[in-house]
């Protein structure tokens, strides 16, 4: 019998300390098969953000940097310059890409930055015990939208694909979802398709994935792949926003 | 090499870029600018990267992860740049990376002003981002020194793997001197620790300042700690000029050193000897230096003078510990201290020793 | 033939390759528990496992190597 599916080698043998059915663990899973199909390992190098993925560093198995919160694109920028012939990416939560970091998403898609960034979207805060986020959904409830996310005084949810789609120096933009098998193998397809967009040096790409937060949703692994797709999906709807041939 | 009249910021980036500095990450922010549109120009020619960033934070950013990728860096900005790069600064420290960090010194706080000050010296050495951590802090006072220091910066810090501070003011910026670019044997160290793609079989390099297990931190922050008294050590440096039986020594640095040279000269016609301390290192601060000179019975009281309402005034008195008075005298705001001024403040000072 | 092994020790009990398998066959073992305190997922039938690693792909602690 043949293996079919095992652990990529651009991860680590280190445990995910995720919660469980956290799908950031999924989505590891997925850029670093990627990285292996690719055949890149040898030359990524990654960034990490703070956050739940702040220990992102101890899971791919490539050269890391841990950047500041929000500052990852920054960071990455630093180091694709200095080394262009490297395949350089930021693995991001939506409070270090939205909110804090918002600046240095936008100006680093806008410079066409030849890096990849994975934008992991779970509309909460997950690290620091579940506070709203630029991507918590108009009435979602939490540590600090009590009740329930306000338009009036919080704003209204961001959506980053698309506002990155008007940028020009985005190459490649895609929405994805890890709800289920079938967007699993999708999401794959667009984080290979941003990789490859970066090595064919044709600018800046981001792979946005939908993602869950059971312990802050206050809901069952299980649940939390539905609330995606009922709840989610139709604010934040699937596809490609930006491709550049 | 002959010598060329230059611009106090221009001299920083030719020199930076002679020291074999590739990278340069910056911001738009007077009394500055020449040093990005310096680099913007030049750093394409020797096959450099010049990115003006979006901000000062996430220029910082880009020299952190440049850092980390091996190569030799820099960053410019004045004092509300500065301040906004002090996160960035602390993690360069706690990820052990070496670069160039040049502040041309505003009036603050706030918006403040754009002429010459000396009021981030706190900042500067005592840490203005979080934690326990130094730099060497580098104070030129003239257009040739911005230039040596420049040079001697970026081998300070990749001998101890530690950002540097230039610290110049807004005066030293925008005024021009000849200037010498002395011949150097460039010599960019290995770094096996910079991430450049980890090949099987190697170790992964991993830039981080991130210890979650206090224990793991600690002995971190005390590893640190012995690079600093290395440099204490190894990279204090002092000007001491006519403190020999002077009755008052002037302490100060940079712009006001130059006028505490004026001022002695003015002194000694009047047959007042007084003596001037000039730290070239702000950190390491050479408080021996200053202790020896305090200990010497012609010594009556030190005078220390800034373009600030006294910062550096506290590690004097801290170096002098109460052998003898010290002294302050200065102006802020952008405002400069005249020579007579700080000479009538010296007599006043004789009528109370 | 094909076959699925569980490397139990990584497992977190969250279900989510329960509800994926086209056979039903992958259940949480409720008799037992794994250094971390959960259930572990396990497949009892393992003659009905047809390889399709759905339960692999989707789980977030990389537990589940699957054979075919």
């Amino acid at each position: 019998m043949t293996k079919v599916f095992e652990r990529p080698k651009a991860l680590t043998d280190k445990p995910f300390h995720y919660c469980p059915g956290c799908t950031h663990g999924i989505i590891h899973c997925l850029v670093a098969e990627v990285i292996d199909e690719l055949g890149i390992r040898e030359k990524t190098i990654g960034v990490a953000p703070v956050g739940c993925a702040v220990f992102a560093y101890e899971y791919f198995n490539c050269d890391m940097h841990e950047a500041a919160h929000g500052r990852a694109p920054a960071v990455a920028t630093g180091i694709k310059r200095v080394h262009p012939d490297n395949v350089v990416f930021t693995y991001q939560g939506d409070g270090d890409l939205a909110s804090i970091g918002i600046a240095e998403i936008v100006h680093a898609a806008n410079r066409g930055e030849k890096i990849t960034t994975i934008f992991v979207n779970n509309a909460i805060y997950g690290m620091t015990g579940g506070q709203m986020a630029p991507t918590s959904l108009l009435g979602q409830v939490t540590t600090t939208s009590p009740y329930g996310r306000n338009p009036d005084t919080e704003g209204h949810p961001i959506r980053v694909s698309e506002m990155l789609a008007t940028v020009e120096g985005a190459a490649f933009i895609e929405r994805v979802s890890v709800h289920d098998i079938k967007n699993i193998n999708k999401a794959k397809r667009a984080i290979k398709k941003a990789f490859q967009v970066q090595l064919e040096g044709k600018g800046f790409a981001m792979v946005e994935v939908l993602s869950t937060c059971p312990t802050n949703w206050g809901m069952t692994p299980v649940e939390s792949l539905k609330w995606i797709e009922e709840n989610m999906i139709p604010y934040y709807p699937l596809g490609i926003k930006k491709e550049v041939d | 090499m002959a010598k060329v009249l230059m611009k106090g910021n221009e001299a920083i980036a030719e020199a930076a870029i002679q020291a074999g500095c590739r990278y340069f990450f910056g911001y738009p922010i007077t009394p500055q600018n020449e040093i990005p549109a310096y680099m913007a120009k030049m750093l394409p020619k020797v096959g450099g990267c010049f990115i003006q960033a979006e901000s000062e934070i996430s220029a910082i950013n880009m020299v952190y992860g440049a850092a980390g990728a091996g190569a030799r860096v820099m960053t410019s900005s004045s004092s509300p740049g500065i301040s906004l790069k002090q996160e960035g600064i602390s993690y360069i420290v706690g990820a052990e990376l070496p670069c160039l960090i040049v502040n041309i010194v505003r009036g603050g706080p706030g918006l403040g002003g754009i002429q010459p000050a000396q009021s981030d010296y706190f900042q500067a050495v005592k840490g203005g981002g979080h934690g326990d951590y130094h730099m060497v802090v580098l104070a030129p006072a003239s257009i040739q020194e911005m230039v040596d220091l420049v040079m001697d910066g970026f081998d300070i810090a990749d001998r101890y793997r530690n950002p540097v501070m230039v610290l110049g003011d807004g005066m030293l910026g925008q005024m021009m001197e000849p200037v010498e670019f002395k011949e150097r044997d460039i010599v960019l160290p290995e770094k096996p620790w910079a991430t450049t793609g980890n090949k099987d079989g190697e170790p992964r390099r991993i830039i981080n300042s991130l210890f979650i297990d206090a224990q793991a931190l600690e002995d971190h922050v005390h590893k640190l700690y012995r690079k600093y008294d290395e440099m204490k050590k190894n990279e204090t440096r002092v000007e001491c000029y006519n403190c020999e039986n002077a009755e008052i020594i002037i302490v100060a640095y940079g712009t006001t050193a130059r006028i505490a040279k004026n001022v002695i000269q003015m002194a000694a016609k009047e047959g007042i000897n007084l003596g001037l301390i000039r730290p070239i290192t702000l950190w390491p601060f050479p408080d021996d230096t200053i202790d020896r000179w305090a200990e010497a019975d012609h010594t009556k009281a030190f005078l220390t003078l800034e373009m600030s309402m006294g910062q550096m005034v506290e590690d004097v008195r801290l170096s002098v510990n109460g052998k003898k008075p010290v002294y302050f005298y200065g102006r802020t705001g952008g405002m400069v201290p005249t020579p007579r001024a700080v000479l009538e403040e010296i007599k006043k000072i004789r009528e109370v020793m | 033939m094909a076959k699925v092994t569980f490397n139990e020790e990584l497992c977190k009990g969250c279900q989510l390759c329960t509800t994926v398998c086209p056979k039903n066959i992958v259940i949480m073992d409720t008799k037992r528990i794994n250094s971390k305190g959960y259930h572990p997922a396990t497949v009892v039938e393992m003659d009905k496992c047809i390889g399709c690693a759905f339960c692999a792909r989707i789980c977030p602690d990389v537990v589940i190597e699957v054979e075919r």
